[in-house]
This record gives C-alpha cells, structure tokens and sequence, in this order.
C-alpha cells in the first residue's frame, strides 16, 4: 500500500488526538505545556503534507510560522508556570482557580 | 519503497513516543519521549521531501524547546509527584477518541486533489523566496520577530525576582 | 355682518386675559386698576358687538347668520372643522354672558379694590368670560368641549381665588373634580357620537338626530352622557354638591358662576343639542326627572341654611332645575309626538333659556346684593344681620326687587318666564308640575326669610355696632341698579317670541288659572316668612323642633356630602379601588419586576457552578463546542 496524503493526515490527526487528551487530561502545567507541543506539531505533519501533496510552498510557510508561535508560546507558558510555582508552590493545574467563581 | 518503510516506523516510533508522553507517570522521561517526537516527526518532514522544516524542526523543538521544558521541570521540583491524571480523564479520552474519529472520517471521505511525484528541488530556496519577496510573507515574518521580541521581554519579566 | 366681528366678541376678553397677564401684571403692577379697566373695555366692547350680532340675527331669514368655518385640524383624512354659530339661541347668551359679566366687572373695582391679587381677579374674569362665549359660540363638539373645559378650569381658578384659605383651596378641588365626573360622561359621549356618525358638528348631528339615522340605544346613551356633563357643570342632583362649597370664592365671582357663566353652561349644552334629546323619549325624560326633582330638592335645603350665600346657591340649583324641567317637559311632548317637532324643539328652547335669561339678572343682583351686605357688616350669616333697610336702603332696594322677581311675581321677570315652563310642565307631565308648584311656594319663602332677616328688625351682629353700617360705594350700586332695572324688565323683552316660543301680553297672562295659583303660592310662601320672621308671630325655634328630623335633614344636606366623602371616595375609592390598585402595583407589576431579578440572581447562582476556573474544563467545552458545530454541518448539509 503505497503511502499517500491520508496517511500523512492520519498520523497527523492520532497525534492530535493524543496530545488534546494530555492537554485535557493530565494535572501537572508542565505536561499540559508538552502535551500542546504535540498538537501544534501534528498541526505541522499536515501542513508540510498539504505542501508536499500540493506542490506549494505556502504550507511550509506556514509551518515555520506554527515553529515560531510555539517556540514563543514555550518561552511565555513555562515563565508562566515558574511564576506560578514561586508563588503557590504547585504546578497542579487543578489547583489554578482564580478565575473561580 | 525505503521512504514507506521510513514512514511507517517514523509513525509508529511518533505515536508510540507521544502516548509515553502523556502516559508515563515520571515527568522525566515523558520530557525525553517528548524529544524522541520531535525528532521523529522531524524524520517524517524528511519523507515529505521538506529538508528545510527537518532541519528547523530539530534545531527549535529538540533543541531549544526540549531543554527548555527539562529546565521547566527541573525548576519546578514536582518531578517527584509524578505526573498524575486530573479529574477530567474520562471525558477528556472521550472527546479526543471522538475528535480522532471525527477527522479520520473527514480525511477519508475527502477527495484530495494530489501529486504523486515528489518535488525533485530543494525547498530552502523557495522557502527563502516565499517569505522575503515582495508578494510573500515579509510583513508576517516581520510580525513574528516582534512577537518572538514580545514573548522573550515577558518572560523575562514574568520570571524576574521581585 | 362680517365674521371677524363675531370673532371679535370672541376673542376681546381673550385679549384682555393676555395683555393684563403679559403685559400689565409683569409691568405695571403699581398700577393694578389697569387691568380694570382693560377688562370693562374688552367686556364693554364684547356687548356691543353682541348687541349688534343680536339685531343682525333678529334680521336674518331663519334667525341664522352664515358663518364660514376653517380648518383646525387635519389626521390623515379626518378633517375637524370649527366655525362659529350665531343663531337665536347663541345671540341671547352672548347678551346674557357679556351683559352680566360687564356689570360684575363695575362692581368688582368697588368690591376687590386693595386685594392683591386685583389684576390676577381680572386676568381669570376675563379669561372666564371669554371661554363662556366660546362655549356659546362653538359650532361643533370638539371646539365646545375645549371651553367646556375652560370654563370649569377658570372656575377653579377663581373659587379658589384666595388659596391660601384652605376651605377655599377645597371648594376648588371639589368643584373641580365633581364636575369633572360629568365632563368624563360628555366627553365619552362626544367620542360616541363621533364614531357612528363621523362629525362633531353640531348642525350635522342635530339632523342626523331628526333625520332618525342617528337613533336608538347610541342616540339614548349619548344624549345621557352629555346630560351627564350638563349635571356636573349646572350641578343638577346628584352632582350638585359643589356649587353651595364654591361660595369661598369672592362674591362677584359667585355672582357671575351663578348667573351668566359655568352652571349656564350646562342649561345651554342640553338646549343647544336640544333636537338631539328630544329624538329620545328616554334621555329627555331623564333630563326633565332630574330637572324637576333637583327644583324641590335644593329649594328644601335652601329654606334652612343660614348663611345668605348658601341659601342663593340653593336657589340657584333650584331654579337651573326648573330650566332643565322647562326643557325636559317640552322635549317629553315633542318625543311623545304631542308637540310638532320644529316648533316644539323651538318652544323648548325658548322655555328653557327665557327662564336662564331672566335668573341671570336677578340672580347675579342677588349676589352683588350679599356682597355689598358682606362689604358692610363683614359676615355672609343672616342670623348676625337685621335692619340693614336703613343703613342700606339702596342695597335694601334692589335686593327686594330681584327677590320678587325670583318668587315669580307679577309682572318682575322671574313670572314670566317661570310661567312658561310651569304652563309646559302641566301639558307634559303633571306630576313635575306639582313639584314645581311646591317649588315655588319654598322659593318665595326661603327668599323672603333671607330678606326679613337680613333687612328687617334690628340688627344682630356683634362685630361692629350700627353706626358702623354704610351702603357700598357707587361703583358697586351702579351695577345693581342697572341689574335691578333688568330684573324687572328682561322679561318684558320678546326673548321668547325670537327663539321662537310662544309670546304672552302684558295683562293676559293673568287671566289663566296656573298663573293665579302660581302667584297665590308664591304670595302665601312670603306671607309666611313675614310672619315668622318678620312678625314673629309664629316662632322659627318652635317650628324647628316641630319639624325636627326634616330640619335635621335639610340643614345636614341629605348627608349626601358625607355619604359621597365617607362611602364613595373613602370606602369605595380608597379602601377599595386605590387599594386594589395599590395591590396590583405592588403585587403584579413589582412582583414582575422583582421576580425577573430574582430569576436571574437565582439562575446565576446555578449557572455560575459551571465557572469552576478550571483551564481543562474550559478547554474540554470549546473541543465538545467544535465536536457539536461539526455534527450540525454533517446533519443539517
């Protein structure tokens, strides 16, 4: 079975899958950070696949941009957590209710 | 042949790496599977013909991004509790399993419009040309430097010692 | 005649109300006699010019004068139109109206002078004044009701003329609101009619009305209704409560209340629209039952009040009673078939304002008279007068002769016209008449008791001894002689023949037994207050307790003030309406507010559970959001 685009999108879409649940499901803000990480590389399997597929570049543009964004995105959620663990000494995501009612 | 071989295991090892990843109770090694992803993703850019974003993905994700969130782990101290499940597991692996379904019906049931032959030139070239010309992506690119500028300044500022 | 002229009359007392308002009360308030005399001249011109509409008319063919009408309002395609009426009926009031209130202007430069709110009298005279011609002059319903209104809003003005007296301030409100009760009725009438024919005007109704398009239960409510704002203003029984409270205001004020202004009004509402009533045998009977009963029932309360004005005010519902009689009576033939109809509806008008047009005279002499005996002695109670005849011989004078005249006695005005309904009465409905006759026994003798006692014997008062007595200025006694001449005389004009009643001679109307019997009860009536009051050979005190319950009953008024305060506006209104009223508001429309915050504070503190200020529910409902966004685009595609 010669490989083709939707193998590409469906590996793309189980690492999605995958990576929303550690997102969702996990309570340390660190795996939650490493879990998003993975969506946003899935997003990129698809767009370099879309690319690939469709001979156009922009997919790849994209991607880098994704690269950039999560790279940013990085930097600013772990400085998040640090500050949060200085001052209340967990990183349990569960316990982040200050938006609480 | 070799590049469908390199496929399958590339997917196999991805999503065998990114499970750990959000399986495995010691926080460590789910940081180090986390590397082992990204560089078999970045083996997966290889087979779509994408050298350039193979490269960028192992200079940024296994090398900056990785160390930073071991840094991140370390800095916490909270690798000792493990990384336990929240409250919301049950409904969480419904809604990704629903969500998985989802998009693999759309992508089977979607006719692609593909072609089949690989592009034969190196993409860095045509990457360059279509961020940095006129009609490209120049003002998107300039934006994502601010942004990365941004991102550096706050956090910094974030975690500064008052 | 050109109408501009008509307009004039109109709109002369307008003019004096705006310029002493604007201009001589802001600026010229040092010299308050002004307004005086700006009023005196815009009445004085009025009557002229009413005159000369009177001698126009006498000379038109039919009695009508054309008058064109304009434009006053257009909504979409309903037009209203207002126009001017000069006819018979509306030259007579025009003579009446400004005739009276000229003389009561004369006499209140005597009577008002020093008070200070002299230019603020004259403003609401004048604005009075011209509304009444207003009233009289409208050609449709709509533009009538408009000084309708106005009439009743000067009254108020004026009997509350000294607000800062809290009875004043009452008899205000309460002639305001009691006649308001009846204006409700004719207005809903107004819109009644206005809905099954389209029009307001009121020639259009009148021959809708004969024509018998206009009729049956519609026609029968209507008349009703607007019978019902003729009651309020010419308070007829039952709303007639407020016209003896509206003696707080000033004297002449009363006087022109009393003879040419608001309670006229009501007598001439019911015989402008007269064609009108008299196509309902229902409506019509109502206007002559109420007319008749309300004679002998103000004339009963009038035998025993003490105070002077009191005893005029309930002559004065008496007599408006018997116009309405005199009206009704002659209505009930035309309905019965037993008159012709254009010549009864002209009998009846005729009957009816002959009558108003005498008691004008006489009744605002009577008045001016009470005033100038309360200008001398300070009090309006007959028990601390007496023996004014010498002091006040000319007050003494013509205050005799308007009560002759009231008593019907040959050959002052009141007999002639008083005759004429009574004669109308016996052919209708005999039984009114005999209430009418007893009516007049009680009128010659209530008046006369007021007379023996204030003029005759010695004087009672305390307030000040009887060398401080004078006769009033003669600025004051002008006007009375020249109304005293009227009194005698205004019955002696051809007023009836010209709204085309019946005429009588000079000598003949006493050949006819009703005259004989009117006049022998009339003289009887006096004879017997010269008796007790004068002679003293009967005792008042004995005859009082003798008649206990019914003096009890006629001086308390029938307790019809406390049964209308106590059960209707306490027990009805407030405890019941305004409290059920109060309920609702408190209970409905707050409770629907309150209820819809309540609701929302309640569902939010329900809803706001879902707020947990957890990042991973939130994250889960936008994927569950997506997921159902999906499933929509695959279902309904």
């Amino acid at each position: 079975m010669a490989v083709g685009l939707e193998h590409f999108l469906i590996l793309s879409a189980i690492l999605f899958a995958i990576g929303l649940y550690g997102a969702l499901a996990k309570r340390n803000a660190v795996v939650i950070l490493m879990s998003i990480e993975i969506m946003l590389n899935a997003v990129n399997i698809a767009m370099v696949a879309f690319s690939r597929y469709g001979h156009f570049i922009t997919g790849q543009v994209f991607a880098i941009f994704i690269m950039v964004v999560a790279a940013a995105e990085a930097a600013v959620g772990l400085a998040l957590i640090i500050a949060i663990y200085r001052s209340r000494e967990t990183v349990d995501a569960e316990k982040f209710d200050l938006m609480k009612w | 042949m070799a590049l469908e071989i390199a496929f399958w295991v590339l997917a196999a090892v991805s999503v065998g790496a990114a499970l750990a990843v959000v399986l495995l109770r010691d926080i460590f090694r789910a940081a180090l599977f986390l590397v082992l992803c990204f560089f078999t993703i970045g083996g997966i850019y290889v087979t779509l013909s994408a050298d350039f974003l193979a490269g960028a993905q192992v200079l940024i994700y296994v090398g900056a991004i990785g160390v930073l969130i071991i840094f991140a782990i370390m800095l916490t101290r909270e690798s000792r509790r493990g990384s336990p499940s929240g409250r919301l597991r049950l409904p969480a692996l419904v809604v990704g399993l629903l969500f998985l379904v989802t998009m693999v019906l759309v992508v089977v049931g979607t006719d692609w419009n593909v072609v089949a032959e690989p592009p034969t030139e190196p993409t860095t070239s045509a990457i360059a040309q279509a961020l940095f010309s006129g009609e490209g992506f120049v003002l998107a690119f300039e934006i994502a430097a601010a942004l990365l500028l941004a991102a550096i300044i706050g956090a910094i500022v974030l975690v500064r010692e008052k | 005649m050109p109408p501009e002229v008509v307009l004039a009359i109109l709109l002369l007392p307008f003019f004096s109300f705006v310029i002493i308002s604007f201009i001589l009360r802001p600026f010229f308030n040092h010299r308050p006699q002004l307004s005086g005399y700006v009023t005196i001249a815009s009445i004085g011109a009025s009557l002229l010019l009413s005159i000369w509409a009177l001698i126009e008319v006498s000379g038109a063919e039919g009695h009508v004068l054309p008058m064109p009408d304009y434009e006053w309002l257009a909504i979409g395609d309903t037009v209203i139109r207002i126009g001017v009426t000069v006819d018979a009926l509306a030259a007579v009031m025009l003579i009446v109206v400004t005739s009276v209130s000229l003389l009561v202007q004369l006499y209140s430069q005597g009577y008002m002078r020093g008070d200070g709110g002299y230019a603020r009298y004259f403003a609401f005279m004048s604005l009075f004044t011209g509304s009444m011609l207003g009233l009289v002059l409208a050609d449709n319903l709509l533009f009538l009701y408009l000084f309708w209104e106005g009439v009743g809003l000067c009254s108020y003005l004026l009997i509350g003329f000294w607000f800062h007296k809290p009875e004043a301030a009452r008899a205000a409100t309460k002639a305001f609101l009691i006649t308001r009760i009846g204006d409700f009725g004719f207005l809903v009438a107004i819109l009644l009619l206005y809905a099954k024919t389209g029009t307001f005007d009121i020639g259009e109704l009148q021959h809708l009305a004969l024509a018998g398009v206009l009729g049956g239960s519609v026609l029968t409510w209507a008349a009703i209704g607007i019978f019902s704002g003729a009651v309020g203003k010419s308070a007829q029984f039952p709303l007639h409560t407020w016209l003896p409270d509206a003696m707080e205001g000033p004297t002449p004020v009363s006087a022109l209340i009393h003879a040419a202004t608001m309670v006229a009004a009501g007598v001439y509402l019911v015989a402008r629209l007269f064609p009108v009533f008299a196509s309902s045998a229902m409506a019509i009977t109502t206007v002559a039952i109420i007319g008749g009963f309300t004679a002998i029932f103000a004339a009963t309360m009038g035998l025993v009040m003490n105070d002077i004005k009191r005893v005029l005010a309930y002559s004065t519902i008496s007599q408006l009673g018997y116009m309405m009689l005199g009206l009704g009576a002659v209505g009930m033939a035309v309905a019965n078939g037993a008159l012709p109809v254009e010549a009864g509806l002209a009998l009846g008008v005729a009957v009816g304002i002959f009558h108003l047009f005498n008691h004008a005279f006489f009744k605002s002499l009577l008045f001016l008279g009470a005033g100038s005996v309360n200008h001398a002695t300070g009090t309006f109670d007959i028990r601390e007068m007496g023996g004014l005849r010498k002091a006040m011989p000319w007050t003494y004078f013509t205050f005799l002769i308007a009560s002759l005249s009231i008593a019907g006695i040959w050959p002052l005005a009141g007999f002639w016209s008083k005759e004429g309904i009574l004669a109308q009465a016996w052919e209708s409905t005999p039984i009114l008449f005999y209430l009418a006759m007893i009516t007049v026994f009680m009128t010659a003798f209530y008046m006369f008791r007021v007379v023996f006692l204030t003029f005759g014997g010695e004087y009672r008062g305390q307030a000040q001894g009887s060398h401080g007595l004078h006769e009033s200025p003669l600025v004051m006694l002008v006007p009375m002689v020249l109304l005293a001449i009227l009194a005698v005389v205004s019955g002696w004009l051809p007023i009836s023949e010209f709204l085309g009643g019946e005429s009588h001679s000079f000598f003949g109307a006493l050949s006819g037994p009703l005259a004989w019997a009117s006049l022998v009860l009339a003289g009887l009536g006096i004879l017997l207050a010269y008796a007790i009051y004068s002679k003293k050979w009967l005792s008042a005190e004995s005859l009082r307790r003798a008649f206990a319950p019914l003096y009890t009953l006629f001086s308390r008024k029938y307790w019809l003030d406390e049964l209308y305060e106590r059960f209707f506006v306490i027990r009805l209104l407030v405890n019941g309406l305004f409290a059920a009223l109060h309920w609702f508001d408190d209970h409905i429309i707050d409770g629907v507010v309150n209820g819809i915050a309540e609701g929302t504070v309640a569902a939010g503190r329900v809803i706001r559970r879902a707020e947990t200020g957890q990042l991973q529910a939130y994250g889960l409902a936008i994927f569950i959001g997506i997921l159902v966004i999906v499933a929509c685009l695959f279902i309904f595609s």
